[in-house]
């Protein structure tokens, strides 16, 4: 039990660095430190506060922002479904649940086998990491107003960690095609689509998996 | 990614976001639950993080608004792809892809 509890606060605490990061270039993109704290606290899913943000950043509608973002929410409706026979209880404490339903608790989770162990690696990396992304939202968007990303790298950190995010999806052949394609679509259509349209357009990708194998 | 002289930014986006983000982690932990979707609707919708996340960072590496092309950030990409190879924590792969970009940026 007690590494399961250091290995989910040890993965909160590399996620609020990465936080701040968020926290800087989302305020750099054009956000208020509010708005910035309100996407970590209501919407909490990494990916999808990136992605809004990134599309924002390079001078897209809400609209193209909020496509892609959605699209790539959806897939904590998935990891919903596979948590759904660990995750039991009343009715408010899986709706509070759903809340913490993201990549992170869904990998420490599925990592256990021990039914209680999946609880208690669940809820520590959920609330742990709830504290830590929001702490470092916070953080990075005071500081946000007063740093250059371009100078420092930073607009480069929204890429990294959508590569590490990546990668565990590319194990499987459909996964590398669904990349693949996703890249391709999305490229083609930079040149003439409004921005973010051709973010939710790679997302025809995944059609890929309509054939078996 | 280029900041923005006028930025879209809205109090609409985060509300529509955050609601449609609890939506979607609803409808799977609670709504649909231990229940069984068809398994080709399921097949489909694990591959949304592999199609989108690549075309993020196609996206971010390879444009900057409507011009394709490449500069400083293709260096952290393939330092980050690296990184993520060898197993590289977030953090460190993160500090090593800014890391690079930011140096080049200085040199040129």
């Amino acid at each position: 039990m007690r590494s399961v509890v250091v290995s989910s606060l040890t993965l909160s605490g590399a996620v609020g660095v990465f936080a701040l990061s968020f926290g800087v270039l989302s305020v750099s993109a054009g956000a208020s430190i509010a708005q910035t704290c309100a996407l970590s606290l209501f919407t909490f899913t990494g990916a999808s506060q990136l992605s809004a943000m990134s599309v924002i950043g390079a001078g897209g509608t809400v609209g193209g922002a909020l496509g892609g973002a959605l699209l790539l929410s959806a897939r904590n409706g998935v990891y919903g479904l596979a948590l759904a026979p660990i995750i039991k209880g009343s009715l408010r404490k899986r709706l509070l649940a759903a809340h913490f339903v993201i990549d992170e608790t869904t990998a420490m989770t599925t990592a256990q086998t021990d039914p209680r162990l999946q609880k208690i690696a669940f809820w520590t990396t959920g609330i742990g990491l709830y504290l830590f992304w929001n702490l470092g939202t916070l953080i990075g968007a005071i500081l946000g107003s007063g740093i250059d990303p371009q100078k420092y790298g930073l607009d480069v950190a929204f890429t990294a960690a959508f590569v590490t995010m990546l990668a565990p999806h590319l194990r499987t052949t459909k996964g590398r095609q669904a990349a693949v394609l996703g890249a391709l679509i999305c490229l083609v259509l930079i040149p003439s689509a409004p921005l973010g349209v051709p973010i939710l357009a790679a997302g025809l990708a995944v059609f890929v998996g309509l054939r078996r194998s | 990614m280029i900041a923005a002289a006028s930025s879209a930014m809205s109090w609409s986006l985060v509300i529509a976001l955050s609601a449609g983000a609890l939506a979607f982690k609803i409808a799977g932990l609670v709504v649909v639950g231990t229940r069984k979707l068809p398994v080709v609707l399921e097949r489909c919708l694990v591959l949304i993080p592999a199609a989108l996340l690549a075309a993020l960072v196609a996206k971010d590496t390879f444009s900057r608004a409507h011009q394709l092309g490449f500069d400083e950030r293709l260096a952290g990409l393939v330092v980050a792809v690296i990184a993520v190879w060898r197993r590289a924590p977030l953090i460190v792969v993160v500090i090593l892809a800014a890391a690079t970009t930011a140096l080049l940026r200085a040199a040129g």
